[in-house]
């Protein structure tokens, strides 16, 4: 039996392949539909503003946010789903970049500190498995109190959850349930989604990781 | 129990979405400098299939567990709220590695600053309410 388990825990550990994305969107898309209800994890953000008695200050949070209590379990399910996945099932726990990536990346942090096929999955090293040089060491505590994390944790979350409210969805709302209902404001968004990623990314994320403090 | 199904589908694609490595910055710059199929493969696979999942509901061959037609909801047929927005959420993305769906795995599998990077996009959705007449849609 122990030895079965010891298969199969391999087996999910090793990195999964890009259409194992169809299948986790798609089950996700699928159950949700089914349930009758709609997947965008964005509206979270609201539901706990308005939680919070943000309806006091903008009509915006003014909703029956009780009954929206479903995507609040969503968020929390993908919070289990994260910790069980990055500690018992991390695999190697890298992120199995290609080699012109971790390139570009060196070229960012102007040094070799990444190697191909040993990049951390993520830049942090709060879970303690991972091992980090301190330029990618951004999703922590520490980094906090830099001015480039502090940049890219505080800004990136105020970025994220005014944009998506604005654009009135997110990545799940918009590039998933929108695009697959085949919306035409859902292609604007995610057209603009990729077009500030693309700004961000080229533009002006090299000069914000190379400020040394 | 009623709301413990949704736990289930929310851990699904958490762990999905951490073993596809969606959850990395390293992999979201690689795919903002075409670098690599596999983010494009999740979303390209993700809505392709979620096509035809939707078609299925939207023309009743699937009904809801309340055995009902899903209604679908057409979204405003206005742009600038989409362009702005967008690109505002885009940068966003792009600046920390996450969006809204990621930042729940993140902070779950351990990571818990961004309990700082929740609060900051509780802000900014606070701030987008609080300014929302304002704003050109």
């Amino acid at each position: 039996m122990y030895e079965y388990w010891e298969q199969i825990h391999a087996f999910i550990s090793q990195p999964w392949p890009w259409w194992m994305g169809g299948i986790t969107i798609g089950s996700t898309l699928f159950l949700l539909l089914y349930f009758g209800k709609e997947f965008g994890l964005s509206a979270n953000l609201r539901i706990m503003c308005a939680a919070d008695g943000a309806g006091d200050y903008a009509d915006f949070f003014n909703f029956d946010w009780g009954k929206q209590g479903w995507n609040l379990m969503v968020a929390l399910g993908a919070m289990f789903g994260g910790y069980i996945a990055a500690n018992y099932f991390g695999g190697d726990g890298t992120a199995h970049i290609s080699q012109q990536a971790v390139n570009t990346l060196n070229q960012i942090a102007g040094s070799d500190v990444l190697s191909y096929g040993h990049v951390p999955i993520v830049p942090g090293s709060d879970v303690i498995h991972t091992e980090i040089d301190p330029f990618w060491n951004l999703y922590s505590w520490g980094s906090l109190f830099t001015l480039r994390g502090l940049i890219i944790i505080v800004g990136g979350g105020f970025l994220i959850g005014f944009g998506s409210r604005y654009a009135g969805g997110c990545t799940s709302g918009h590039a998933i349930s929108g695009l697959a209902d085949l919306q035409a404001p859902s292609l604007v968004a995610v057209i603009g989604f990729f077009t500030g990623g693309l700004i961000m990314t080229w533009l002006i994320l090299p000069y914000i990781l190379r400020i040394p403090f | 129990m009623r709301l413990f199904k949704y736990m289930v589908v929310g851990f699904m694609f958490g762990f999905g979405m951490w073993k596809l490595e969606a959850i990395s910055f390293y992999r979201i710059i690689e795919m903002f400098h075409f670098q690599s199929f596999h983010m494009y493969g999740i979303i390209i696979s993700g809505v392709t299939l979620g096509l035809i999942i939707t078609q299925l509901f939207k023309k009743g061959k699937v009904k809801t567990i309340q055995g009902i037609v899903h209604e679908f909801n057409d979204k405003d047929k206005t742009w600038w709220r989409y362009i702005i927005g967008g690109i505002i959420f885009g940068m966003g993305w792009a600046l920390t590695g996450v969006c809204s769906g990621m930042m729940f795995v993140l902070m779950g599998s351990g990571y818990t600053v961004f309990a700082i990077f929740i609060a900051s996009a509780m802000l900014g959705t606070f701030s987008y309410g609080y300014f929302r007449k304002a704003l050109p849609h």
